[in-house]
């Protein structure tokens, strides 16, 4: 089974992010593969260990993104692809999955295996966007996978629930958190990763039509205002306290 | 004028609190609406009029797949010449979103938390990295798409009489199949649209303390939330987890029991209107978001509040 993952670099949670003239600081960035993004590699180094094959992983973004494939080399990927851009913030999606198309034109994959959202924009975008114009079925937020010669068995929480989805190959499928946990590099996959080549494509080869949308600045989330303790005597009279503020003050109860 | 269509959704047999929101924006900005609702009836799809909608197709079919459902609501865009799509960003907004901007070959800006006119260009803002900053966004070709934060904007009642047009979605031809649905069980309320949400966070120390807090969202008409620890441990299932990797939620009031603020959590929650805190640990991060904190133990706060809402609300 030939299976891509499509696996975008991130920010780390924890970095404390920096805006100077309305742009991103990225100097002081830590980064990371998207953590839905190593789940979906997870999954996919999994079923070729059941059932044989090879699991190809692409990523789109400036030269910093060749360290995630290095370490999606060192967790168990057979091959790695390196689309690059020179910015990155003023890819859209749309962008992104029409180089992820073009970059992977001359293969075929059964499964191709994403990130329910890339946890820097929240999206959730490139991976329908991708199945949509290759004309293949997408199926979104899978907890569960269960291949089998024919098509997949998709469990995936929606609203209100669990559905269960059944879909022939080639498909596209976004992966939920709780689907497995992603296994740490191996010191000796760290040490093979060195060596192994990446792929390289530039974006601006590709004749891509990139300018559909523009960001026009980023700003700090606006603050909060100060906030309050709830002083009194006992739990009761603390209790009483902020029912009161809630509902004189703010009247929502 | 800008000609607008709002993907609307059903919600236990009516039009969702979140479309007419979606519906009260586009209509400030002054745009001519149409709306499209799936599985439903004319008369319900009818009702999506009391927030300025004049023309609303719909389909009865109850049937759901995002490829198909998108393909439907592409062709409409086409036929009927709108400039502008704006959606709910809930899992339905999700699932087709992406697939509507890639049939129209337009961009989706997506999870907006506003939505203003300059000139002809629509300017939309949203969170990025986790909430830690905002991105004001406008597209500069195609159709303008956009999906929505819930509980951003207000309903606002502007009622016109709504026409209605069938439209056919031939779900025989989908290649990915629903073959089961499981209904989560308990979940009263949905977390992303709720007006309160009461969550647990570790500090509940075990799974039998989740009853205890849905009864106190019970009666606050709250739903139900949880932090990652909790669902990590098992105590609850996934559904409820609010933060970066579950819901994200805006809520009028959040009140977060034995959370510690963790800036996962906060992704989440952190555009909550007004946020309350119980937390026996004053140096905890969730007091530095909150607008009321009680610093004490959980355990002897919970009951007695439950005491105190019903003497209030009497
Ligand atoms: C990639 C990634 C994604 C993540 N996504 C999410 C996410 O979506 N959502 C999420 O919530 N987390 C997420 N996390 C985890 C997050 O970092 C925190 O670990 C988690 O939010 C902690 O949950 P908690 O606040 O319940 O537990 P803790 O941090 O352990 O806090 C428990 C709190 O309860 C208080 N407490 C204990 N006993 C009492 C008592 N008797 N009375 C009052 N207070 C008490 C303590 O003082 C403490 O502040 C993510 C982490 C990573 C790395
Ligand atoms: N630059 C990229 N390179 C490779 N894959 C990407 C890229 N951006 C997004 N993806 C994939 O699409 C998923 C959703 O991302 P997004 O649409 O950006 O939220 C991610 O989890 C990845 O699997």
């Amino acid at each position: 089974m030939n299976i891509l993952v499509l696996i975008k670099q991130v920010p780390d949670t924890e970095t404390h992010m920096k805006i100077s003239g309305g742009k991103i600081d990225e100097s002081s960035i830590k980064w990371i593969i998207s953590p839905y993004d190593e789940i979906a590699l997870e999954e996919a180094i999994r079923i070729r260990e059941k059932n044989g094959g090879k699991v190809t992983v692409i990523s789109v973004g400036p030269e910093r993104v060749t360290a995630s494939l290095k370490t999606a080399y060192a967790m168990g990927a057979d091959d790695a692809i390196h689309v690059k851009t020179d910015s990155y913030h003023m890819l859209d999606s749309a962008t992104t999955a029409d180089a992820l198309i073009k970059a992977t034109a001359d293969q075929n994959y059964e499964i191709i295996l994403c990130g329910r959202q890339g946890i820097d924009s929240d999206n959730g975008q490139v991976p329908l966007i991708f199945a949509t114009k290759k004309n293949i079925p997408a199926i979104i937020w899978a907890k569960k996978l269960e291949t089998s010669e024919t098509g997949v068995k998709v469990t995936c929480e929606g609203e209100g629930g669990d559905a269960i989805y059944q879909s022939s190959y080639p498909v596209v499928i976004t992966v939920q958190m709780g689907m497995n946990e992603p296994r740490y590099p191996s010191l000796k996959g760290i040490m093979a990763s060195k060596k192994k080549p990446i792929v390289t494509k530039n974006l601006s080869e590709m004749g891509i039509d990139y300018d559909k949308i523009e960001i026009v600045s980023f700003e700090m989330p606006p603050e909060r205002p100060k906030g309050r303790v709830i002083e009194g005597a006992s739990p009761e009279d603390k209790a009483l306290e902020l029912v009161k503020a809630l509902h004189e003050e703010i009247k929502v109860i | 004028m800008s000609k607008a269509l709002i993907i609307g959704e059903v919600k236990n047999g009516e039009i969702s609190k979140v479309t007419l929101e979606i519906a009260s924006r586009a209509k400030e900005l002054d745009m001519e609406l149409s709306a499209i609702v799936f599985g439903t009836n004319p008369e319900t799809a009818a009702t999506i009029g009391s927030s300025g909608v004049g023309h609303v197709f719909y389909s009865d079919t109850v049937e759901y797949n995002g490829e198909i459902i998108a393909s439907v609501i592409s062709e409409v865009v086409k036929k009927g010449g709108f400039d502008t799509v704006l959606l709910p960003h809930s899992w339905m907004g999700r699932d087709i979103g992406g697939r509507i901007g890639a049939l129209l070959d337009s961009a989706v800006i997506s999870d907006i938390v506003e939505l203003t006119a300059d000139g002809n260009k629509l300017v939309a803002k949203k969170p990025v990295y986790a909430g830690k900053a905002y991105a004001k966004i406008t597209h500069k070709k195609g159709i303008r798409i956009f999906t929505v934060r819930p509980n951003v904007f207000e309903v606002v009642d502007s009622k016109v009489d709504a026409k209605t047009e069938k439209v056919e979605a031939d779900f025989s031809k989908s290649r990915s199949k629903l073959v089961e649905f499981k209904e989560t069980q308990g979940a009263k309320i949905g977390l992303t649209e709720a007006k309160i949400i009461v969550a647990g966070g570790r500090g509940i120390k075990g799974p039998e303390y989740f009853p205890v807090l849905q009864e106190l969202a019970d009666m606050l008409g709250a739903a139900l939330g949880a932090s990652r620890a909790t669902v990590d441990a098992g105590w609850i299932n996934h559904s409820h987890q609010v933060g970066q990797t579950g819901k994200t939620v805006s809520p009028l009031l959040y009140i977060a029991v034995g959370i510690s603020g963790a800036i996962q959590h906060l992704a989440g929650m952190g555009s909550s209107k007004y946020i309350v805190a119980v937390n026996k640990d004053p140096e905890a991060p969730i007091f530095k978001v909150a607008t009321y904190g009680i610093v004490d133990d959980l355990f002897n706060i919970v009951p007695v509040l439950k005491d105190a809402i019903k003497k209030i609300k009497g």
